[in-house]
């Protein structure tokens, strides 16, 4: 079987985000960064199906030259190789601009099955992978808890309200998995090493025959008009308790003068 | 006037906040035009009158049962080409999502996440980074598919006798459809989901133990809340990771958030802080949860928080 799974350079978890004021995309020069939290479940997701059934793992990026780390941080847990797609047109490249590229990049793969996180913790939008699916015409299993693939099915079971739900798609399919989903692995020295030798094919717009003026900031479908720092929260009242919980009572007061109890 | 399209989100005809949310909205926009999938569509078109539903689009019986994502695109797609609406409301919900990107692909229209609030002009508020910074933004190709943050909006009542129109939509199976096997429902005591709680109790390190989380759940339970945890608590392993709020969990934006036990590190703020009003009470006066909280008590939350259990239910009678 061959799984592709998605990745994405995000600023660390940690790091305070800013946007840019010369083009209101989010400036990720100026802090650390990461591979998306949540895409290591996914790397690990595919990398125990592969150990179960078979087959190849591909890691697919988008992002500049400078996401080449992240890659190789997917690569030192263990798949075979990667696709890194970057092209300065693809700067400023919003949800459906991105999911173009991606499916495209996944057409030219060609894979079983596409295994993405749930989300990024830069934009959070969670709406990529299900667009990604719409563009491909195959089925998105989205927010999966739970994943096993048997014979030509997908299965997950996805959370809800009350319980989850068990779904099932003919493949190939896209799945988003959410954080939990596994116990991702730690790269081992000697996976790290690996990393460095596993190929990355490179892809530009031209490869993916799309042209310029459809991607990035040029062919985005929504705008931002503007940005302003949130004000930031004033503290309030601060009581200490004096050792017996009698704050509670004050508390309990301060809860009822807001009317929530 | 031009119309508003939403998509209904309901359990069997009974209609989710949201949905009430969204069409009082919508109301404000142009004409509300309800889009239903699935069963209940007598009960829901009486609740989606209420709230001044002009007209209810539906797609129901065999094939639009489960809701699942395409049915609900085929219904949207199918609604507003009839209805040729200046925007499409969809709920910032995971199926929500799913459906509204899914029609913005298709058709090529610009889509906005978690939307909290939208002027005349269509231009929409989303809170980023966690709620550190305020966008303004709007949909530049098409008409604007918007995903409707749970809360964002106020519910007002504005009875209208909606006209029902059936879609009359046929469904063959395709290679892209999903389908569901099982639905299974679980114990959870009952409580209201994290991420559209109107109160939030949310449990941290400070609790020392998975046992202690009984202290969160009772207070919940008083205040008819939902549990939420931070990170520290979730990964290890104290709670379960549906329950997590922060970066690398949910965003939750209640009129109520009680940190009991919880520092409130950055990751967990970008979590919690575009909550309405923030209550903590940790043993540590420096902790930055205090920073931003509205009230906070400094003490032993062993001692405090079943001391305010007890009030809250002593007051609520």
């Amino acid at each position: 079987m061959k799984i592709l799974v998605t990745v994405k350079r995000v600023p660390d978890t940690a790091a305070e985000k800013r946007l840019d004021p010369a083009d209101k995309t989010l400036d990720r020069e100026s802090v650390e960064t990461i591979m998306n939290p949540v895409d290591e479940y996914a790397v690990e997701e595919a990398l125990r199906l592969k150990e179960a059934a078979g087959g190849e793992v591909i890691v697919l990026c988008m992002g500049p030259a400078s996401a080449l780390p992240t890659i190789r941080k997917a690569l030192s847990m263990g798949p075979d190789s990667a696709v890194h797609v970057h092209d300065d047109a693809l700067h400023g490249s919003d949800v459906l601009g991105t999911a173009k590229v991606l499916a495209a990049a996944i057409r030219k793969v060609e894979p079983d099955l596409v295994v993405s996180g749930s989300e990024s913790t830069d934009a959070r939008t969670s709406l990529v992978a299900s667009a990604v699916a719409e563009y491909l015409g195959w089925p998105g299993l989205i927010g999966a808890k739970q994943l096993e693939v048997d014979g030509g099915t997908v299965r997950i079971h996805r959370e809800t309200e009350t319980g989850y739900d068990v779904l099932e798609a003919t493949g190939p399919a896209v799945v988003s998995v959410v954080k939990g989903i596994n116990e991702p692995r730690y790269p081992s020295f000697k996976g790290i090493m690996a990393a460095k030798s596993r190929p990355v094919t490179d892809y530009g717009l031209a490869d993916l025959e799309i042209d310029p003026g459809q991607a990035g900031a040029a062919g985005a479908t929504c705008e931002v008009v503007d940005f302003t720092p949130r004000p930031p929260r004033q503290a309030g009242q601060v009581v200490k308790d004096s050792g017996d919980g009698a704050a509670a009572l004050e508390l309990a007061e301060f809860l009822a003068s807001n009317k929530f109890i | 006037m031009a119309s508003i399209l939403v998509l209904v989100e309901h359990d069997q005809g009974n209609l989710r906040k949201v949905t009430a949310q969204m069409l009082t909205k919508a109301r404000q926009l142009g004409e509300p035009v309800a889009v239903f999938v699935g069963d209940g569509l007598d009960s829901a078109t009486e609740a989606l009158g209420r709230y001044g539903a002009k007209t209810v689009y539906s797609a129901t019986g065999e094939g639009w049962t489960n809701q699942l994502t395409l049915p609900v695109v085929d219904a949207l797609e199918a609604a507003a080409d009839r209805a040729e609406p200046a925007a499409v409301l969809v709920a910032a919900t995971p199926g929500g999502k799913d459906a509204g990107v899914r029609l913005a692909a298709r058709k090529g229209w610009g889509v906005l996440a978690d939307v909290v609030d939208l002027d005349d002009n269509l231009v929409a508020t989303q809170n980023v980074f966690g709620g550190a910074t305020i966008v303004h933004s709007r949909v530049t190709a098409g008409t604007p598919v918007l995903t409707i943050k749970p809360n964002a909006f106020p519910v007002e009542e504005s009875p209208a006798q909606p006209e029902v129109v059936d879609l009359g939509l046929t469904r063959q199976a395709g290679p892209a459809d999903v389908r569901m096997t099982e639905h299974v429902v679980e114990e959870r005591g009952g409580r209201p989901d994290v991420a559209e709680a109107e109160i939030v109790v949310s449990g941290g390190r400070g609790l020392q133990d998975p046992a202690n989380f009984a202290l969160v759940e009772a207070l919940a339970d008083a205040l008819g809340a939902a549990v939420g945890a931070s990170r520290a608590a979730v990964d290890a392993g104290w709670y379960p990771h549906q329950h997590q709020v922060g970066q690398t969990g949910k965003t939750v934006s209640p009129q109520l958030y009680v940190a009991v036990g919880i520092s409130g590190a950055i990751q967990h703020r970008a979590g919690m802080q575009t909550s309405k009003t923030i209550v903590a009470v940790n043993k540590d006066g420096e902790a930055p949860i205090f920073s931003i909280s509205d009230f906070g008590v400094v003490g032993d939350l062993f001692k405090v928080i079943p001391r305010l259990t007890e009030e809250v239910v002593k007051r609520k009678g």
